[in-house]
């Protein structure tokens, strides 16, 4: 079985395709990227790991 | 049948629009421009953007205009159609629909505007909004076939990204913000009119009415000659704020002196001279005014990387 060589029409189809996908796919990555910035501010993420942080400890003001 | 063998002996298939044609609507190489000038209002604005945010916003600022530029080739694909410089953009040479043309440009309007009011602050994607509103709008429905001063207002159009890009990091519009804008706002008219003045489009017929068209070409070389006297103090101006410095203004002061001196030039002649060396003269001051532009913001963007070593800035 051969398979018939494409006709033009199917390749422009197949450039707006990919061209979509890949402009989807740099979106999603760019939102991601931007939601790490913004919930970090550009810090390291610290995740929990059961054991005291006495940083996380809430400041005891003098009465 | 399937949709491979469909095409089998078929000869006139109609025309199926590939990414590049999408691509087209949003005008590329003004988006080239709006990338340069919104990126160095960013950068040099005094407050730094995470590179992430910083990105994003240049992204979406271009995509604005982009956008922009789609609905003005969805509204004006009728007189594209008449004049030669445009009857190759997608819509009127029938690549892509004029209904695609705006859904592209409203979709792609409310992405950016969104996007770049979540990546930075809401007064930047007001802003971003506006200036959409204020091309496809202002400029493309209301101005462009009405009065021939079009050139001037809608030139605000394309000032708007430096002053976006400030707005993005500093979260406020300053005085360098506004001089920024301005120095486009003011350099668009006599940059355009110089074009007008060689390329001979049919305006007439295309219903737009252009300055050379209503008040002949005198007038228009006496206009170019204003607005480039005009141009000089707002150029001084922002070389002495914050974002200059002697470079900028030495490049400020060169610059204007050479495109002061091209507008004289072009406001000396008259159409018989100007046609016998085929407008050499208005090309060589259109050619500068693009250099013009780029050096003036160039300047800016180099005083704020030398700022670093101590010798950028006042």
């Amino acid at each position: 079985m051969t398979f018939r060589p494409a006709h033009e029409l199917h390749k422009r189809r197949f450039s707006r395709n990919l061209g979509l996908g890949l402009v989807l796919g740099a979106f999603v990555v760019l939102v991601f990227a931007l939601t790490v910035v913004k919930v970090t501010r550009g810090d390291p993420m610290k995740a929990f790991d059961h054991k005291l942080d006495p940083q996380a400890e809430p400041v005891k003001v003098q009465p | 049948m399937s949709d491979l063998g469909a095409y089998q002996g078929v000869t006139d298939t109609p025309y199926e629009p590939g990414f590049g044609d999408y691509v087209q609507l949003l005008k590329p190489r003004v988006m080239s421009l709006v990338v340069f000038t919104a990126l160095v209002g960013l950068l040099v604005a005094p407050v730094s953007l995470h590179p992430v945010e910083g990105f994003a916003a240049i992204l979406f600022i271009a995509l604005g205009a982009g956008a922009s530029g789609s609905l003005n080739m969805w509204w004006d694909a009728d007189i594209d159609a008449v004049m030669k410089r445009t009857q190759g953009r997608p819509v009127p040479s029938g690549r892509v629909q004029a209904g695609e043309a705006l859904a592209v440009g409203l979709g792609l309007s409310g992405i950016s505007v969104v996007m770049l009011g979540l990546a930075t602050n809401l007064l930047a994607a007001g802003l971003l909004a506006f200036t959409i509103f204020f091309y496809a709008v202002v400029y493309s429905m209301w101005l462009k076939r009405s009065t021939p001063q079009n050139i001037v207002i809608g030139g605000a159009a394309g000032a708007f990204p430096p002053m976006i890009g400030w707005v993005a990091a500093t979260g406020s519009v300053s005085v360098e913000a506004f001089l920024m804008f301005a120095l486009i706002f003011m350099w668009t008219p006599p940059h355009f009119w110089a074009l007008a003045l060689f390329m001979k489009e049919d305006y007439h017929a295309a219903g737009v009415p252009m300055l050379t068209v209503t008040h002949g070409r005198k007038v228009t070389r006496t206009h170019i000659l204003v607005y480039t006297l005009l141009l000089v103090p707002v150029a001084i101006g922002a070389a002495l704020t914050s974002i200059g410095g002697p470079l900028t203004l030495a490049v400020a002061v060169a610059l204007n002196a050479g495109f002061v001196y091209g507008a004289w030039r072009i406001w000396l002649r008259d159409e018989a001279v100007a046609g016998a060396d085929k407008y050499a003269t208005e090309k060589q001051v259109f050619s500068f005014s693009l250099l013009y532009l780029f050096l003036h913001f160039a300047a800016f963007l180099a005083e704020a990387a030398l700022k670093p070593y101590g010798l950028g800035g006042w």
